[in-house]
């Protein structure tokens, strides 16, 4: 010891006892969630290199269930424990908030994920190829369904089951997401789930090209808007200083007067500040789907794997609309006059477009695009209200809306014929005489979508507009109204088509899926039905969960 | 005690249940099932009345809130049950001719295949009408009266075979829901006033709410009765309803069911009494249909038809002097419970001539029955007596008072009303007389069975058509009711006056006042009297003296418009049913053009707009990086500009 004590002062040249380096304090056991998920991660990626090939699937599946089953374990225990109000703080040097939207969202993002995960396992909806099951995903980037190529790498024995630590990585990003304190956290965790999902959607089965095509769109679109929140980042450091969410907060409330040297002359400039906030607020509206940063949207959700596309519509908006909420509530309630009418506006166009565009679609998956675009132009109303009950409306709604996406996309994908997926509306006429079943839990779903009593989507909408009226917004909520009839139109004719028409003789039969998506869709429907018959439980708990450390 | 309440009403509900339900499992023991619970309920009813009895006159009141029924926000609607000297009487009369009507029944019914069900139906009848009268607020009363209407639609209906029964049951369904309407108005006008529906605080309300609110709801609730209790202008259902099995017309077409609007109206005393120009509505209504249907009654050869007319007449009698106030109250409950006897008694009678008379009603085609039938003989006849007002039968003691009541009025109002309730007491007498003589007495005018209608049709009776029908004394299920009620016809009234036991039994409820008559009570007693004899002579000299026709003579103009129910049907067939379709016509071009014109217009917009929005996704990266960078140039120029502004 004495030894290396030498060794360090010959090094420092210091005459006095070294100066100690102070290590990060980090709270390990608040961050457990999100460090569960991506250890869990790492490990699928070694499972992935040293694993036989024939025994990855079951220990990908086994692994992604039990981490994420653990990280959301982690997080109940965290909110029993006090942390999601009287002991609710930012942990990791001012990086991580643990508070109660971050668990209620974290909580919900792990949800989502463990129940995609079951449609990412299904292999039963396609025939085997070589007497191998196959699931949606393509083996190898020029492999067309039943090709040379997919033979060949069936009989080499490639699989598919890298999306699993794949889709880990992604849940660990989006877990940081809506938890960032400080703008390069939340960088970072936007890339880190941002970059595994180009990957999934480039790796649908069928259509190959269309999936690609859709990877690529996004990529280069998402990469445009990380540009612009990035740049936003600087414009607003450039402003504060500072890249943490309270410091930001203090400078544009007036509470810090003494600018650093470096900065002087740009600490406190409000065009630094404006500009900004509105690039980043458009980082964040891209990750959200809203107008006019919509246009990703129906492109990639319609070529993306339909289990991808689920999980991403449920858990992006989940993650996005919870980091969306932070910065408006934490970083700039101190501007709210200027950002609210921008958002009033971004709000009715959204909601406007989405369901106008929404009635002429032909493609189901496209449709529901739209359909998510106007929602989130109903759940941006809610967030304008710039109140706890706006907050606690708006995690109520992400928390039924996504289960409601999910089970959607997963009864897509059970539509099936003999090109796969039958998306085109027109092959869905008289599903409801074929496969009653299936088509009233399709209606379920469309009804929620539409906002009809008895449905979660119904509670979540009420809450939302209420929370918005009560916050001055009454002009939102009647466009919201408005909106909602148009959406209700092109639902309703969905369901029309499936009970009312003929069926087609060569349309698409209903594939028997396997436990995993029948799981996935009978937990879709029970989670829609008791949110909506039952919602008060549920509303409390958003309600309790909706301050927001600082 | 109060837990008593309840199950008073369960009991039926049960019955209805587990006859509704049970299947053909119950079909053979379902009847007895069902007479059972409705005398289950009889005896808890009876049990309760001696518990009251049994306490001072002024502590005769249990109350029982079950459960809350719909509690949102400032909204309170509670189940509860509300027992008085009111509703006591109502229960005892329900459940104790309901009980004997179920028995009839048995016998009645006992060759109908849907028997069990005809059982579940008058089970449901007793639960409803058992709510209606003891619920302690309105809203929970309006289940009642709506449970009741339901009832009574299933049983008119219930040989819904026959196109004759199911329309009546329509119409029946439909006049009423004119009446159902005005009792939810009223409801509501009062919520709005009182904030509540309970009895306590509308009632003891009413006094500080507005003279002008007060009419308006005292009139919805005279348009409620005038639906469920057959008054002018909504009784036109009241004579089809007779299309119904018989024991149905004798509990729910004329001891029970119709008796609700003077339950409703007494009940609602202190609304009325704060509202004189609705009280004044309602004796106009009381006085106009006792005449209505008493002059209805003196034309129809249809012997349940003439005892319709005659309940119409006798309801009316019960209205007017429910619209006379504290002075009127308790003669019209009175009347009401006596009248509930003959009345059922009359009908059960009737049924019985049917019975034996392969289900002829005809009374031109009856005729010499009472040697045939001794013991109907009888009952009919001391129901026919008490119903005229026969000196010592009930009867006699309920009108009576009614007619004086009328007169103490006062003024010109008191001798018009007095006057025609006199004038009715004489009609009375005349129809019934006729009634009377063409069914039991001179020659018999039998007629053999008519044909069946279609080949292979089950016949009506055990012997074949155009055999001449052998009347028979009805089976003892069936006599015995009527002996019953019977007795009741002519032992209530007296039973009820004496010591003036039932005024001192509900006036702690309805309160009391004594007329003061310009005519000495002898006198008024007198003149009923002598109009009674008028009345029987002239029936006697019509129908007694000179043989009956089998065909009916053309008669005179006022005859032949009796006939036809004095053209109510036609006035509304005119009025209401071509208005109507003309307003239907009228509505339905209006949706057609101009409703359907914005609502196809607005979705062709909508959906022009959206094909012209998604040429925007043209499917380029570039155009979707333009549209973003554009929308971030809009967005920081607008955040900006918020600022500056």
């Amino acid at each position: 010891m004495s030894h290396a004590a030498s060794v360090h002062s010959l090094w420092t040249l210091a005459a006095d006892a070294p100066k100690k380096i102070p290590g990060p304090h980090i709270e390990y056991a608040q961050l457990a969630p999100v460090l569960i998920v991506l250890g869990a991660a790492l490990l699928g990626v070694l499972v992935e290199a040293f694993l036989p090939r024939r025994a990855r699937y079951h220990a990908q599946v086994l692994l992604t269930v039990v981490g994420l089953a653990a990280a959301f374990a982690s997080v109940v225990a965290l909110a029993v424990g006090g942390y999601a109000h009287d002991k609710a703080h930012v942990a990791a040097m001012g990086a991580v908030a643990v508070d109660g939207p971050a668990l209620f969202l974290q909580g919900t993002v792990l949800l989502v994920g463990l129940v995609a995960v079951f449609t990412f396992a299904e292999r039963r909806l396609d025939p085997a190829v070589q007497g191998r099951p196959v699931d949606s995903f393509a083996a190898q980037a020029g492999a067309v369904p039943g090709g040379d190529a997919e033979q060949r790498a069936v009989m080499a024995g490639f699989v598919t089951t890298e999306v699993f630590p794949v889709l880990l990585f992604a849940i660990g990003g989006m877990l940081v997401f809506p938890a960032a304190n400080d703008l390069l956290t939340l960088f970072v965790a936007l890339e880190v789930f941002s970059l595994p999902l180009y990957v999934l959607c480039a790796l649908a089965r069928r259509q190959r090209l269309l999936s690609q095509e859709a990877a690529v769109k996004y990529f280069l679109l998402g990469a445009f808007s990380s540009a612009f929140l990035l740049f936003g980042v600087a414009l607003l450091y450039g402003y504060a200083g500072t890249v943490t969410y309270a410091g930001i907060a203090d400078v544009v409330s007036g509470n810090v007067q003494t600018p650093g040297p470096a900065l002087a002359d740009t600490m406190g400039n409000d065009a630094l500040l404006l500009v900004g906030g509105a690039m980043v607020l458009m980082g964040l509206l891209f990750k959200v789907g809203a107008v006019p940063f919509h246009m990703w949207t129906p492109d990639v959700y319609q070529g993306a794997p339909t289990p991808v596309t689920g999980f991403m519509a449920a858990a992006t908006k989940v993650a996005a609309f919870g980091a969306l909420l932070r910065l408006l509530y934490v970083v700039l309630p101190g501007m709210r006059w200027d950002w609210r009418p921008v958002m009033w506006g971004v709000a009715i166009v959204t909601m406007l477009v989405g369901a106008i565009v929404a009635v002429t679609q032909t493609d189901v998956k496209r449709l529901l695009a739209y359909s998510s675009i106007a929602h989130a132009g109903f759940i941006l109303a809610g967030v304008i209200a710039v109140s706890p009950a706006g907050v606690s409306s708006v995690l109520f709604y992400l928390a039924a809306y996504s289960f409601v996406t999910l089970g959607a996309f997963a009864v897509v994908t059970l539509v099936r014929d003999a090109g796969g997926e039958a998306t085109h509306l027109s092959k869905w006429a008289g599903l409801g005489r074929r496969s009653p079943l299936v088509a009233a839990v399709f209606a379920v779903f469309l009804l929620a979508f539409a906002g009809i009593p008895l449905t979660s989507g119904f509670a979540g909408k009420f809450a939302v507009f209420k929370a918005a009226a009560q916050g001055g917004a009454a002009p939102l909520v009647i466009i919201g109204v408005l909106s909602s009839a148009i959406a209700a139109f092109f639902y309703i004719r969905v369901i029309v088509l499936m009970f009312f028409s003929e069926p087609k003789a060569d349309g698409p039969t209903v594939a028997v899926p396997s436990p995993v998506t029948s799981v996935a869709i009978a937990l879709g429907v029970i989670v829609t039905v008791v949110l909506g018959v039952a919602p008060q439980y549920f509303l409390d708990l958003a309600g309790q969960a909706a301050v927001f450390a600082r | 005690m109060e837990n008593l309440i309840g199950l008073l009403v369960l009991a039926p509900l049960l019955g209805a249940a587990v006859l509704l339900c049970g299947g053909r499992r119950l079909d053979r023991a379902g009847h007895w099932v069902g007479t059972l619970l409705a005398a289950v309920s009889f005896v808890i009813g009876v049990v309760l009345f001696a518990y009251l009895l049994g306490r001072s006159g002024d502590d005769r009141e249990l109350g029982v809130t079950v459960f809350s029924w719909v509690p949102v926000g400032g909204f309170r609607a509670d189940v509860g049950f509300q027992l008085d000297q009111l509703s006591m009487t109502f229960v005892l009369l329900i459940t104790g001719v309901g009980s004997l009507i179920h028995l009839y029944s048995v016998g009645y019914m006992a060759h109908d295949e849907r028997r069990r069900r005809f059982f579940g139906y008058l089970n449901l009848f007793l639960a409803a009408m058992l709510l209606l009268v003891l619920a302690d607020n309105y809203l929970l009363l309006y289940v009642g009266w709506e449970g009741v209407g339901l009832a009574s639609f299933l049983l008119i209906g219930f040989w819904q075979h026959k196109p004759s029964a199911a329309t009546a049951a329509k119409k029946a369904f439909l006049v009423n829901r004119v009446g159902d309407m005005g009792l939810s108005i009223a409801i509501m006008l009062m919520f709005t006033t009182f904030g509540t529906f309970a009895f306590g605080p509308v009632l003891g309300g009413a006094d500080g709410a507005g003279e002008g609110r007060l009419t308006a709801i005292g009139l919805m609730l005279l348009l409620a009765a005038c639906g469920k209790s057959a008054q002018v202008p909504l009784q036109s259902w009241l004579g089809d309803a007779m299309e119904g099995p018989t024991p149905v017309s004798a509990l729910i077409h004329a001891a029970t069911m119709v008796t609700a609007g003077v339950y409703l109206i007494v009940r609602s005393g202190a609304i009325f009494e704060g509202a004189p120009d609705a009280q004044t509505a309602v004796v106009t209504v009381g006085a106009v249909t006792l005449l209505f249907g008493a002059i209805v009654g003196c034309a129809k050869d249809d012997i349940k038809k003439a005892l319709a007319g005659s309940t119409m007449s006798q309801i009316g009698y019960m209205i007017l002097a429910a619209g006379l106030g504290p002075v009127g109250y308790v003669f019209a409950i009175m009347h009401l419970v006596t009248h509930g006897f003959f009345k059922a008694g009359l009908f059960l009678g009737a049924g019985s001539v049917m019975h034996a008379m392969d289900d002829e009603v005809d009374m031109r085609h009856y005729g010499g029955l009472r040697t045939y039938m001794p013991i109907t003989f009888v009952t009919f006849g001391l129901g026919y007596l008490a119903i005229i007002g026969f000196p010592g039968l009930s009867g006699f003691f309920s009108k009576d008072k009614i007619i004086e009541a009328a007169f103490a009025k006062g003024g010109t109002e008191g001798w018009i009303l007095g006057g025609a309730a006199l004038l009715g007491a004489a009609i009375t007498a005349y129809y019934m007389t006729r009634v009377m003589l063409m069914t039991f007495f001179g020659e018999k005018r039998w007629q053999p069975a008519p044909s069946p209608a279609e080949p292979g049709a089950e016949p009506a009776a055990a012997h074949g058509a155009g055999e001449l029908p052998h009347p028979h004394e009805a089976p003892r299920t069936m006599t015995v009711p009527m002996i019953v009620l019977a007795v009741g016809s002519v032992f209530a009234g007296g039973l009820f006056t004496v010591n003036n036991a039932f005024v001192k039994w509900l006036e702690p409820v309805t309160g009391h006042e004594e007329g003061h008559s310009p005519v000495s009570a002898l006198t008024v007693t007198a003149a009923t009297m002598a109009v009674l004899v008028v009345g029987v002579a002239l029936a006697w000299a019509q129908y007694g003296r000179r043989p009956v026709p089998v065909t009916a003579p053309r008669g005179s103009l006022l005859t032949r418009a009796a006939r036809r129910d004095l053209l109510q049907d036609d006035f509304n067939h005119v009025v209401l049913v071509r208005g109507g379709e003309h307003l239907t016509r009228s509505l339905v071009y209006v949706d057609h053009t101009v409703v359907d014109g914005v609502v196809n217009g607005t979705a062709a917009s909508v959906g022009g707009l959206s094909g012209r929005m998604r040429k925007l996704q043209n499917g380029y990266a570039r155009s979707y990086a333009v549209s973003m960078f554009g929308g971030a140039a809009v967005l920081i120029a607008a955040t900006l500009l918020m600022r500056a502004v």
